[in-house]
């Protein structure tokens, strides 16, 4: 029974065999048992052979458990690990796109100094912003510079790994 | 020395020890049916391929041994969809290979191709697509491996046309399977301590009562099964899949539980303070109203499957692993060193389930038109409970459950999981394939036995004596069944009148075709059915409007159940 209790992002990594149509079977267990998924990042691992997919949910506390589960099934699944929690660091890369005017630019690059953000490209009157951090921190640079008016934005997604060394290759 | 993939893929199939193989030819596949041609391997020719996968999964529940199905791509390989997830909901072992396009034709729309790896990914336990001839030996020698382990089901192999033509050094082979995730490497072996907490609870139970699944015969586990209930004298009902699992004929048995399940079945899940679940997954047809499901009880449950656990009903100790090790401990404990439940202490509650199969034992209206019921009985009788017998899916299935009392595991063949109309037929030629010394009856609507009735083409080319047992109402009977009971009798489309003639089919096909019209014909028809040496299709026109009690109105609780179709009016 897939009852919704309290939601909470989720953060949980998937070590899955580098093949094609891998990420199709994972991404089709969270389907067919209603969760959505927030962010998605896929990349190779120390070993080309194993892909790391990690992904962010909002779903009820148990969900972790119950997913896990069904990933186990999958062939090409090798481990599922649970990413939630301040054992692990989380980052997240974030482009966006802010219109300048005269009278906002001095703010602008007050905050692009405080956040630690970075100009990747300007044209007249536009900035293309880097901003890297925990999602909540890029969640408040994104916040910060709203009002300004943001033009576009992309984010990777968060990736995270294990504060202490894990004692193996991953 | 130098081998092409159509000789790989055959080499493989030998490694696995393949004997047979249902199937249909065409344009990709057509260097394997090359192949074939000069193989010792067995091929059953079938008319539709549902047929060749319904057989192949027939086969393998029959044989415990893995069902192989061959088809060319593109209509070939998605005619197999249905009987693929079939397989996948019942936990059935088959590998099904489909042919593909060439390779750099493939995803451009070439002619009969289709993304099979794509449309069965969600009912497969697993499916590849072999792009290179050096995967391909290594591949097929996987899909079995994973078919077979674990929780068993179906695997699909996709292989591009080019890839049989193609040609590879006999020493660029790789033969080894190469799986690495742990749930298929039993990883989930038990551990004794949660066996001990099992045996804990039981110890301290008073009302205790088993419920045993397809697992159990999945698990090849039906001996120390009957073993470990015997032993501890406690009550058994099995679901439909694990019917065989536990003998019917036992007086701790208690028939089949949920929507059509026995009254003393549901009332025993309704009341036992602890319920031993093994190898089952609490199906909606079984359990009904959950949250009324089993509510004085605690669950130990026994599964291969992690996933089951807790999924719908919460277990208090869970033991995870493949049932048969797990009753071989836990009879160590029962048979040698004397474990028991104290005696007296579930007394009260035998006597109390014998009360409950006195006041409703399972019974139907014998006046009148011949009534289905008397069909399956008289066929029990007359064949002494050792026919391997496969059901259609509705009413027929519903009851050769209750009315063929199953004492031998693979005895009973039956779409249970997605419950597929047609599924029985074609697996009765599978079955019959695996066991050409057992008597094999199909027990048939007229409905579903039109959904794969080519395949009557089939058993007769390879005198495959199938018997087929139509139980003729005339109607889609569950579907007239709900109507009737829900839907105010308005019974839309369910009406399909007594066409074709089954008789004048059967001997269209070359089979005999028998018919009984009266309640008196019913013994010697299926005397005279059961005593020809070939396919026989016999006719039988039974109470068009008889139902199927007792009955569960879904969403109920088990304990609310109409007995019989009187009850119902009164």
């Amino acid at each position: 029974m897939l009852r919704k209790v309290r939601e909470q992002e989720q953060t949980i990594s998937i070590l899955v065999n580098n093949q094609p149509g891998v990420l199709s079977r994972v991404a089709g267990v969270f389907g067919r048992h209603g969760y959505n998924i927030q962010s998605l990042c896929v990349a190779e691992t120390t070993n080309p052979e194993i892909s790391r997919i990690t992904l962010t949910s909002e779903s009820d506390p148990d969900f972790t458990e119950k997913i896990k589960k069904q990933l186990d099934k999958l062939v090409d699944v090798q481990e599922v690990i649970d990413l939630t929690g301040p054992a692990y660091m989380q980052r997240e890369l974030m482009l966006i796109g802010v219109t300048i005017q005269q009278e906002t630019i001095s703010e602008i690059m007050r905050a692009i100094q405080m956040f630690n953000c970075r100009i990747v490209t300007m044209s007249p009157g536009y900035y293309i912003l880097e901003a890297t951090g925990h999602p909540d921190e890029t969640a408040a640079v994104l916040g910060y510079f709203q009002p300004f008016g943001v033009k576009e934005i992309n984010r990777t997604g968060a990736i995270a790994v294990n504060r202490k060394n894990p004692q193996r290759q991953m | 020395m130098n081998v092409t993939g159509a000789q790989v893929l055959f080499r493989a199939l030998k490694q696995e020890n393949v004997d047979t193989i249902f199937g249909f030819p065409g344009g990709a596949v057509l260097d394997i049916f090359d192949e074939l041609f000069r193989s010792d391997i067995r091929h059953i020719l079938v008319r539709h391929e549902q047929g060749a996968i319904h057989a192949a999964d027939g086969y393998a529940r029959v044989s415990g041994k893995v069902g192989v199905c061959l088809v060319t791509s593109g209509p070939g390989a998605t005619n197999t969809v249905t009987g693929i997830a079939n397989a996948f909901m019942d936990s059935i072992p088959v590998v099904v290979f489909t042919g593909q396009v060439p390779t750099p034709m493939i995803g451009g729309d070439a002619f009969q191709e289709v993304d099979i790896t794509g449309i069965t990914r969600p009912c497969t336990k697993h499916n590849v697509l072999v792009r290179r001839i050096e995967d391909l030996g290594r591949t097929v020698r996987e899909a079995f491996y994973i078919a077979r382990s674990g929780r068993p089901g179906p695997v699909l192999v996709d292989i591009p046309k080019d890839v049989t033509r193609a040609v590879i050094e006999e020493k660029d082979i790789s033969w080894q399977p190469n799986i690495s995730n742990n749930n298929n490497n039993g990883k989930y072996a038990f551990t004794p301590e949660a066996c001990m907490k099992a045996l804990d609870m039981i110890r301290k139970a008073e009302r205790p009562l088993i419920i045993s699944g397809g697992g159990v015969l999945l698990g090849k586990a039906s001996e120390e099964f009957r073993t470990f209930a015997k032993k501890l004298h406690i009550p058994v009902t099995s679901t439909l899949m694990g019917l065989g699992g536990f003998p019917a004929t036992d007086p701790l048995w208690l028939g089949m539980p949920g929507m059509h399940g026995t009254y003393y079945a549901n009332m025993a899940i309704s009341h036992c303070d602890l319920l031993i679940a093994i190898g089952v997954r609490f199906d909606d047809r079984v359990t009904s109203k959950l949250d009324a499901f089993a509510p004085h009880a605690k669950v130990i449950h026994i599964d291969i499957d992690p996933a089951s656990i807790d999924k719908f009903v919460k277990a208090k100790a869970s033991i995870v692993g493949d049932c048969k090790p797990i009753l071989n401990f836990l009879n160590q404990y029962v048979s040698e060193k004397g474990f028991t439940i104290p005696e007296g202490q579930t007394r009260e509650w035998l006597k109390q389930i014998d009360l409950w199969k006195e006041h409703a034992p399972l019974t139907y209206c014998r006046t009148g038109k011949t009534k289905p019921q008397h069909v399956v009985e008289t066929l029990y009788r007359l064949t002494n409970g050792q026919a391997i017998i496969t059901t259609e899916v509705g009413q027929n299935q519903m009851w050769a459950a209750q009315f063929y009392h199953f004492d031998y595991p693979n005895s009973f063949v039956s779409s249970g999981g997605l419950g597929t109309m047609g599924f029985g037929f074609p697996a009765a030629i599978g079955a019959q394939v695996a066991r050409p010394d057992k008597l094999v009856v199909d027990i048939a609507g007229d409905g579903s036995i039109q959904m794969n009735i080519q395949e009557l083409a089939t058993a007769v080319n390879y005198n495959l004596p199938v018997k087929v047992v139509i139980l003729n109402n005339g109607y889609l009977g569950m579907v007239r069944q709900w109507q009737e009971l829900f839907y105010g009798k308005r019974y839309s489309h369910s009406d399909i009148a007594n066409v074709p003639d089954f008789v004048k089919l059967a001997e269209a096909y070359g089979a005999v075709g028998l018919r009984a019209t009266h309640p008196e014909e019913v013994e010697s028809t299926l005397q005279q059915g059961l005593n020809e040496p070939g396919v026989v299709v016999m006719d039988f026109h039974v109470e068009p409007e008889e139902g199927v009690y007792p009955m569960v109105r879904p969403g109920a609780p088990l304990t609310e159940m109409v007995l019989s179709k009187e009850e119902k009016a009164a």
